[in-house]
């Protein structure tokens, strides 16, 4: 049919990859952060095997741990987009607030969760569009959206606690907080929700144009946008994914405190969940990034505190394990590789 | 349908102005279906603005676009690709930590209703447009990173999305720049077989003897119009062609008869 059939082949003595080493590339950094989790784990547990054998040592594991299993792994679409998002906090502190005054205005859980959500998705909108269509750093605008958001809460909360005792044991709130005893083990259903919500980001992040894309865009934004794909479209969306998340977790942290909503309810997540996409194998240059990666290193970072007083560290010894931890991993995950271009 | 040999494309009396500089004055060009026509030019000879006005980038400011008999009112990067013209553009525009598949697809992949993607057809379809223009191998697949394949085989990537949409004339913008020999001669393959699908290639090039090896025919552009039109038997050979563009450069004019006597 063609003369090319009729010249010689062209030498070519690469040899082809096995089938494991084929995997690993695809899903070394997943791996690798499943290891890191079992190494921390087996670590602590080698101290006190007796303490870390039983079930119910884990249920305050499982009720703390689900809000940083959402925000990581959203934010795996914000850092593989190649952007960052500081106002998270922020959102998580705004989220609460609007729950908890919609359930003080009178409407019950389900319903006040669902609106808390599309404003978390609203304020996301105006984030992205922020960055996106003022050409702002997002590292920066992030931080002053961030500062900006806590002082509109602040002004608008005075300052004060909100709170609704009459809310606590309504259907909602066992919907979102309501225990099932395992074994003696307590797991609680938001434990139940983030996973399905990570499953939900599995399958958007690998399986779905939006995710696809997100990073294409992170990958190389000239030939997204040659190829015809909307980048500020993309990357407005991952910050709206990531404000939804927040907003998410506000709801939760709200009924796992019995339905008090403290202003700056968020604060405290900043460091941990960023600490934990990166342990969880998403490369910071964007591009590529893995969700159950990210899951695992949510799991890591959470099991610390906990995982080191149960071993019996003085609880100051805390972030120097945290320290150890996120650069043994990083070193762990340079196996994967560096940016290919 | 347009028989082999007829005019595909015809670009008559195009001028591109940018404010007050005139980078293309005047170009008249027929591209024939079926034939790799090979584009020169000095730079700033007009060449790449040339490539960009085929791609529907720029809009030319005067002249028409016939495409297949038909004149083109609008001319815009997607009428451009609706009349059936893929340009690979010098960069690629790759993903290079994604796999071939991925990018074969970038930005119109096959989905389902909610937007979920049909791994398996974009394989299935993927490997056929590799196997198309003859890029496969033992060490890569459908699911290989781009980022790990070499050059000429990642243009092999570009052209092979560039098929996808049934295309009828590839635009190749610069696709041996920086290519080591065997890598060109990997770009040349799937040229080749590009060619002999029946679809019309335009290869642009700056290396004069990569261009005359792969090309049937070339158009010549100088100071934004153009120097010579001429099919590849005009030349005694590629050194003959490397003359012409000299004398172009010396006097801006090229006259190959006269050359043939002293070459």
């Amino acid at each position: 049919m063609t003369d090319t059939a009729a010249k010689p082949a062209i030498i070519d003595n690469r040899r082809e990859q096995s089938p494991l080493r084929r995997f690993y590339a695809r899903n070394g950094r997943a791996v690798n952060s499943f290891v890191a989790f079992v190494a921390v784990w087996l670590f602590f547990a080698s101290q006190n095997w007796a303490l870390f054998l039983i079930p119910g040592f884990y249920g305050s594991y499982l009720f703390s741990i689900p809000p940083s299993i959402i925000l990581v792994t959203a934010l795996v679409f914000v850092i593989t987009a190649g952007e960052i998002d500081l106002a998270f906090p922020s959102i998580i502190g705004a989220g609460g607030g609007v729950f908890m005054s919609l359930l003080i205005w009178g409407l019950p859980v389900i319903p006040a969760a669902f609106v808390t959500l599309l404003a978390g998705a609203l304020l996301g909108l105006g984030v992205g569009v922020v960055i996106v269509y003022g050409k702002i750093s997002s590292l920066v605008a992030t931080l002053g959206l961030s500062f900006f958001i806590v002082g509109i809460v602040n002004f608008l909360a005075q300052g004060r606690n909100l709170e609704l005792r009459t809310a606590v044991g309504t259907w909602g709130n066992e919907f979102f907080v309501g225990k099932w005893n395992i074994n003696g083990l307590q797991v609680p259903n938001h434990f139940f929700i983030s996973l399905v919500w990570a499953v939900l980001m599995y399958v958007l992040f690998r399986y779905h144009r939006f995710g696809i894309r997100v990073q294409m865009v992170g990958d190389n934004p000239n030939s997204a946008k040659q190829m015809g794909i909307n980048v500020e479209l993309v990357r407005v969306g991952v910050f709206v994914l990531s404000a939804v998340a927040a907003a998410l977790s506000g709801v939760i942290l709200v009924q796992t405190a019995n339905m008090v909503w403290f202003p700056l309810s968020g604060k405290a997540y900043l460091l941990p969940v960023l600490a934990a996409i990166f342990v969880g194998g998403t490369p910071v240059w964007g591009g590529i990034g893995t969700i159950w990666g990210a899951f695992f290193g949510a799991l890591t970072i959470g099991l610390i505190p906990s995982g080191a007083v149960g071993a019996g560290f003085a609880g100051f010894w805390t972030e120097f394990i945290f320290g150890i931890v996120i650069i043994a991993t990083m070193i762990v995950h340079r196996s994967s590789g560096t940016r290919l271009s | 349908m347009v028989a082999i040999g007829e005019p595909i494309i015809e670009l008559k009396n195009i001028v591109k102005r940018f404010g007050n500089v005139e980078a293309l004055t005047g170009v008249t060009m027929t591209v024939r279906k079926g034939e790799v026509l090979g584009l020169l030019g000095d730079n700033g000879a007009g060449k790449s603005t040339l490539v960009r006005t085929l791609a529907g980038v720029h809009a030319p400011t005067s002249g028409e676009v016939w495409v297949k008999g038909k004149l083109c009112s609008k001319w815009s990067p997607i009428t451009a690709r609706d009349a059936g013209i893929e340009t690979v553009f010098q960069d690629r525009a790759l993903a290079p930590q994604h796999s071939i598949v991925t990018n074969i697809f970038m930005g119109r992949e096959i989905t389902n209703a909610l937007g979920l993607i049909d791994t398996k057809r974009q394989t299935e379809e993927a490997g056929r447009l590799m196997r198309e223009i003859g890029f496969t191998s033992k060490v890569f697949s459908p699911d290989s990173v781009v980022g790990n394949l070499s050059g000429g085989e990642r243009q092999g990537v570009a052209i092979a999305r560039a098929l996808y949409n049934n295309a009828d004339v590839i635009v190749l913008d610069e696709p041996t720049t920086a290519l080591s020999l065997t890598e060109t001669q990997k770009v040349f393959r799937f040229v080749e077989a590009v060619k002999a699908s029946g679809r019309t290639v335009i290869f642009i090039g700056h290396n004069i003897y990569h261009v005359y090896d792969i090309a049937d025919r070339f158009f010549v552009i100088d100071r934004g119009r153009e120097a010579f039109e001429g099919p590849k038997a005009a030349f005694t050979g590629a050194d003959h062609l490397i003359q012409m563009m000299h004398q172009l450069a010396e006097t801006g004019r090229a006259d190959v008869g006269s050359l043939r006597q002293t070459a």
